[in-house]
């Protein structure tokens, strides 16, 4: 198993999503981890902007040439911006999973609690999950 | 642990991916199967197929007992040529696939898969009985196969004193240079050689391809260009539950002569009496997405099959797919993709040869073929 990169600045799913929080805004993608274990990525699709979203509810789908699985939303709220450049180059969310490769952006409800791993947290999850 | 093929050090070396196939240590991807892909249609890539069993016949009765075993008639064969072919139980189902190499008159090799290497060695125990033959399984071979445009160029460099016959191989046909048994052979739709060499010269054999520009490659880019090149997997495509003629692959019986009486060929005869009710095609997505093994094809007013390969074309950029469907299907389905009806076009495999787009669109010459 390689070490994949898991950065401590983000917050984590239990579900392989990272989260960013970047003012009343949060960035969101899939974990190095997630894009090694279904490889070359060949198709995206992502939320409606300006859809709501539950906490949990399945939100995009991200297919390799050898799974396809969903990404679950870490948080309730408002999408108000996909990465379109995925729709075009999937492979960047191999490429650069916690950078050019990230999901869309997510401005919670008001109120909402948020509920994340650290980094620590998620790689002892992932690490747990390999037994 | 799995299996080691002798080639197993070198994966590591070249960071490769690891999987479990068929019991084996087998390398899924060197990085990016994307990437392998499009080097195998445009480049040169090297497949380690050492996994595979290599099975060597002889015997005053080998030939007999071969048009016997197979489906495909090796009388058309000549030392040198190779022959693809199903063997079939009583029942015409399909117990594997393989490739028969005449050596010369009282020795043929055989090269069967590896999901399949137990079943298939009792029942060559089971049949030979009553025939003066003799096999033997070469474990202490191994298999490369090196495919793709840019291999032609680099024959000198690889085979040196042996140039000259392997670059004069034709298609289908093989050569012993040396200690090396060279076939213009493969399972990529691009041109190549599949090598079988003593084990023990495998690893060196393998840095000097690497050292010559030829990519390693895993078995996740075997599997996309198979598919592409429109070539049955066994287990996925076809297996014992089905005959050659629900498979797309009526074209390897050989029902002449009439008096060839080969295992399975009552049941293959009374299927085409009955007309054959299903038929494997190519399928091609219209929209986004990916073809998946066992995703539902329904076909409008005539019934459902089901996709048996399904997978993503990295040169059509499209997802691509073989499935068993109705016989009475025409240009046009839908498959169920998470829970979304989505409509396919029906092709006739390949869907790509020597790196270009190659299905058509017409099928009347696919139902034409399964029925006569």
């Amino acid at each position: 198993m390689t070490n994949n990169s898991v950065p401590k600045t983000l917050k984590y799913s239990k579900s392989h999503e990272w989260v960013r929080q970047d003012e009343d805004v949060f960035t969101i993608g899939i974990t190095d981890h997630a894009q090694c274990m279904l490889g070359d990525l060949v198709y995206v699709e992502l939320p409606e902007p300006e859809s709501s979203l539950e906490v949990g509810q399945e939100c995009a789908v991200v297919e390799s040439v050898k799974a396809a699985a969903d990404v679950y939303c870490p948080l309730s709220g408002e999408i108000v911006e996909i990465n379109e450049e995925l729709l075009e180059n999937p492979q960047l969310v191999n490429e650069d999973p916690y950078g050019k490769g990230w999901l869309f952006r997510i401005r919670p409800f008001e109120n909402e609690t948020i509920n994340l791993l650290s980094a620590d947290q998620y790689t002892k999850q992932v690490a747990s999950e390999a037994h | 642990m799995g299996k080691k093929t002798p080639l197993y050090q070198c994966h590591l070396d070249a960071s490769a991916k690891m999987v479990d196939f068929a019991g084996w240590d087998m390398p899924l991807h060197y990085g990016s199967q994307l990437q392998e892909h499009h080097q195998v249609r445009q480049g040169a890539g090297v497949f380690d197929v050492s996994h595979m069993t290599i099975v060597d016949f002889t015997g005053p009765e080998v030939a007999v007992f071969l048009r016997y075993l197979v489906a495909n008639n090796i009388d058309r064969l000549v030392p040198g040529k190779a022959l693809y072919t199903c063997m079939l139980n009583e029942k015409g189902g399909v117990i594997d696939d393989l490739i028969i190499y005449k050596m010369n008159d009282e020795f043929y090799r055989l090269v069967v898969n590896s999901g399949t290497h137990d079943k298939d060695i009792a029942w060559f125990e089971q049949q030979v009985k009553k025939f003066k033959v003799t096999f033997k399984e070469r474990t202490d071979l191994s298999m490369l196969a090196i495919q793709g445009p840019q291999i032609r160029g680099k024959i000198a460099e690889l085979f040196g004193a042996s140039e000259a016959v392997i670059a004069q191989l034709k298609p289908f046909h093989a050569v012993q240079a040396g200690d090396f048994f060279v076939a213009r052979t493969g399972y990529t739709g691009e041109d190549g050689f599949e090598i079988i060499l003593p084990a023990a010269e495998a690893p060196d054999f393998w840095r000097k391809l690497l050292a010559t520009g030829i990519s390693p490659c895993g078995l996740g880019a075997r599997d996309t260009l198979r598919l592409e090149a429109g070539l049955n997997l066994y287990g996925a495509d076809m297996d014992e539950t089905v005959t050659p003629l629900e498979s797309n692959l009526a074209w390897t019986v050989a029902f002449e002569p009439k008096d060839r009486d080969f295992i399975g060929r009552q049941a293959l005869e009374q299927q085409l009496e009955k007309g054959v009710q299903r038929i494997l095609v190519g399928l091609v997505l219209e929209g986004q997405g990916v073809l998946r093994n066992h995703q539902k094809v329904v076909v409008e007013g005539t019934g459902e099959g089901e996709i048996t390969s399904g997978s993503f074309s990295p040169t059509l950029n499209k997802g691509i797919a073989l499935a068993r469907v109705p016989a009475t299907i025409n240009h046009e389905c839908m498959v169920e993709m998470r829970g979304k009806l989505v409509l396919a076009q029906v092709v006739k495999p390949p869907f790509v040869r020597q790196g270009k787009k190659t299905f058509t669109e017409n099928l009347q010459t696919q139902k034409n073929g399964a029925v006569t």
